[in-house]
């Protein structure tokens, strides 16, 4: 193995960990805009709300049942939560996307709030759960297994979107959803039920990856913005409304916020803003935007 | 274009805001002159935000920028007011300018999300910047702003300088929405394309709003280092700059007046009712602002000129 790559190998990994996890956290968000133009900033908030779930279920050390039955718990918050999202911002739906984006800004900064009423203002840290928190050699080095499993998991979720959003008929609605609405609608779609099926999945997943993240990002306030601003520029890297994009963006900033921190760690505060003016220079569209009608 | 009416109205509030600090005490002076920064804040926030038509979610970045450079000057140069001043006004419009470059690109929400992204970054860099911020501990240690070899370490004749800059700041921000710059802003709110065709060059008029829009926050950060005495990082990010976006928001955005209104809304939720909802402000305000975004779009200001019976719009151009 060269010197170079021997020396940044771990970075490497935790890069493609932290992609899984940005992947399973902001396929939602873009998915969600694509298909209804609103831009969802309570997702941080409910990777925050996953995060808390796993603490309030399982404590700092959770067992399996724990760690499962908050994935779960998550899961069905975050969809019940998405749905109630979609039906609030369905009632602006004649007003500016930009007010109902602020809509869910205040609704996230509420949540927020009462999150760090109900949990206080430490941060917790949180163990995997048991068996996954050791280390196994990879390539001769010690990496911990619970990143491992993370990025499996993200990898196998982004093929099996992947294969639901392109190969399935209701893929072909999502798709079809998010380049011309008003065409699904003409054709006798009921588009309001795809949108707020989408936003309930896209807010599980968040919630979802909140829990996954917890033993790597321990829970506390402000990681909701956190997990927002990442979540928004991978979708701005990835481009709006595509699976594929989402993933590599979010493979993108994973390793921009690992090696890239690790190798220029001088400059680490720059290479993530460098990275957005890059792309946005070159394609203000992001990488992979999907085909969309015009949009302000 | 001012009405009488409204000109009147302005007098009766400075008149009152000047003879304040001579009954409120130490701490309502300190908390009316981190009012009157933040206030400011909000006014240059909305000529992005109502007048350009540029939403930003990471205007803190700038407010903080020259709060830094303040602090820093008066630390390490002299706490004299017009050297703080100029040193934030200068900082701030520096990092405007290499912000807004790229973010002035986008419009809508993705200018939304690209301020936000951006504001992020900078409460970074003031977080690893130990060398000169002080890293997470904060700039701390900042000595009593001084104008005219005078100390102005008493809270009543501080809010007296914080009244002098806001003063100073909203009449730069009046006079931009009033010009030919502010016009041609409004144009592009409304109709970028035809702004271009018309050969504006729209890039450059809205990369000036967001210098000037930077360099006015950069001012009230100056007053804001001056008040606290200390930066912290907190004060750059999303967490800062959202409760701006709300005061806007609230107060209604392109009003002449409104931000303001919305910015003493949102301090007197967080700083004074704040402590006694154990420090849950928040939760009031976010209550507010979806009630505001809800029930009465284009503001708390609109709203009151509607009692009035006159429209601001037909003034200022709403956006809507």
């Amino acid at each position: 193995m060269p010197a170079w790559l021997d020396a940044h190998f771990i970075d490497l990994l935790n890069g493609l960990a932290m992609g899984a996890l940005l992947f399973i956290l902001a396929v939602g968000l873009s998915l969600i805009f694509g298909m209804m133009d609103v831009l969802n900033l309570a997702h941080g908030v409910l990777f925050l709300a996953g995060a808390y779930a796993l603490w309030w279920i399982g404590g700092a050390s959770p067992s399996w049942p724990a760690f499962l039955a908050a994935l779960a718990v998550a899961g069905a918050a975050g969809a019940v939560a998405g749905s109630g999202l979609a039906l609030v911002v369905e009632r602006l739906a004649r007003r500016s996307h930009l007010d109902q984006a602020l809509l869910t800004l205040g609704l996230a900064l509420i949540a927020a709030d009462a999150l760090s009423i109900g949990f206080g203002d430490d941060v917790h840290a949180i163990d995997p759960p048991p068996g996954l928190a050791a280390s196994v050699a990879v390539l001769g080095k010690p990496y911990p297994i619970y990143r491992l499993a993370l990025i499996g998991l993200g990898g196998a979720l982004a093929a099996a979107l992947h294969l639901v959003v392109e190969r399935t008929s209701l893929g072909a609605l999502i798709r079809a959803t998010v380049s011309d609405r008003e065409m699904v609608a003409a054709i006798g779609v009921d588009d309001r039920k795809v949108k707020l099926g989408v936003f309930a999945a896209g807010a599980a997943l968040a919630a979802i990856a909140g829990v996954l993240g917890a033993p790597v990002y321990s829970p506390g306030p402000r990681l909701d913005g956190t997990a927002l601003l990442l979540a928004l520029v991978v979708v701005v890297i990835g481009g709006l409304g595509s699976v594929r994009g989402a993933l590599v963006g979010a493979l993108v900033i994973g390793e921009i916020e690992s090696l890239g921190r690790a190798v220029l760690s001088d400059l680490a505060s720059f290479v993530l803003f460098g990275a957005l003016a890059v792309v946005l220079i070159v394609r203000p569209r992001g990488l992979f935007a999907a085909p969309t009608g015009a949009r302000s | 274009m001012t009405a009488p009416g409204e000109r009147r109205a302005v007098a009766v509030v400075l008149i009152a805001l000047a003879a304040a600090p001579l009954v409120l005490g130490t701490y309502g002076s300190a908390t009316l002159a981190r009012l009157l920064a933040f206030a400011l804040l909000a006014a240059s926030a909305d000529l992005l935000v109502g007048t350009t038509g540029l939403p930003t979610l990471g205007h803190s970045a700038y407010f903080g920028a020259g709060a830094y450079a303040a602090g820093w000057v008066a630390r390490h140069v002299a706490p004299s007011a017009p050297v703080m001043l100029a040193a934030a006004a200068g900082v701030s419009a520096v990092v405007a300018v290499i912000a807004g470059s790229v973010a002035v690109r986008a419009r809508g929400v993705f200018f939304l999300m690209l301020t936000l992204a951006i504001g992020e970054v900078v409460e970074q860099l003031a977080q690893s910047w130990h060398s000169v911020t002080g890293g997470s501990d904060g700039l701390y240690g900042i000595p009593a702003t001084r104008l005219g070899g005078l100390a102005l370490s008493d809270a009543g004749a501080f809010c007296w300088y914080a009244l002098a800059v806001f003063v100073a700041g909203m009449a730069v921000l009046r006079g931009v929405a009033r010009s030919p710059l502010g016009a041609a802003l409004r144009g592009i709110r409304d109709n970028e394309p035809r702004m271009r065709a018309l050969g504006y060059p729209t890039y450059r008029y809205k990369l000036a709003a967001f210098v000037i829009a930077g360099s006015v926050a950069g001012v009230a950060g100056a007053v804001f280092a001056g008040q606290q005495r200390l930066v912290t990082p907190a004060d750059l990010g999303f967490t800062a700059s959202a409760p701006v976006l709300l005061a806007v928001i609230i107060g209604g955005e392109a009003t002449a007046w409104g931000p303001c209104l919305g910015g003493a809304i949102v301090v007197a939720l967080r700083d004074v009712l704040g402590p006694s909802l154990g420090g849950h402000g928040a939760l009031v305000l976010g209550a507010v602002f979806v009630g505001v975004v809800f029930a009465m779009p284009g503001g708390l200001a609109r709203i009151a000129g509607r009692i009035a019976g006159r429209s601001d719009r037909a003034a200022t151009g709403g956006p809507r």
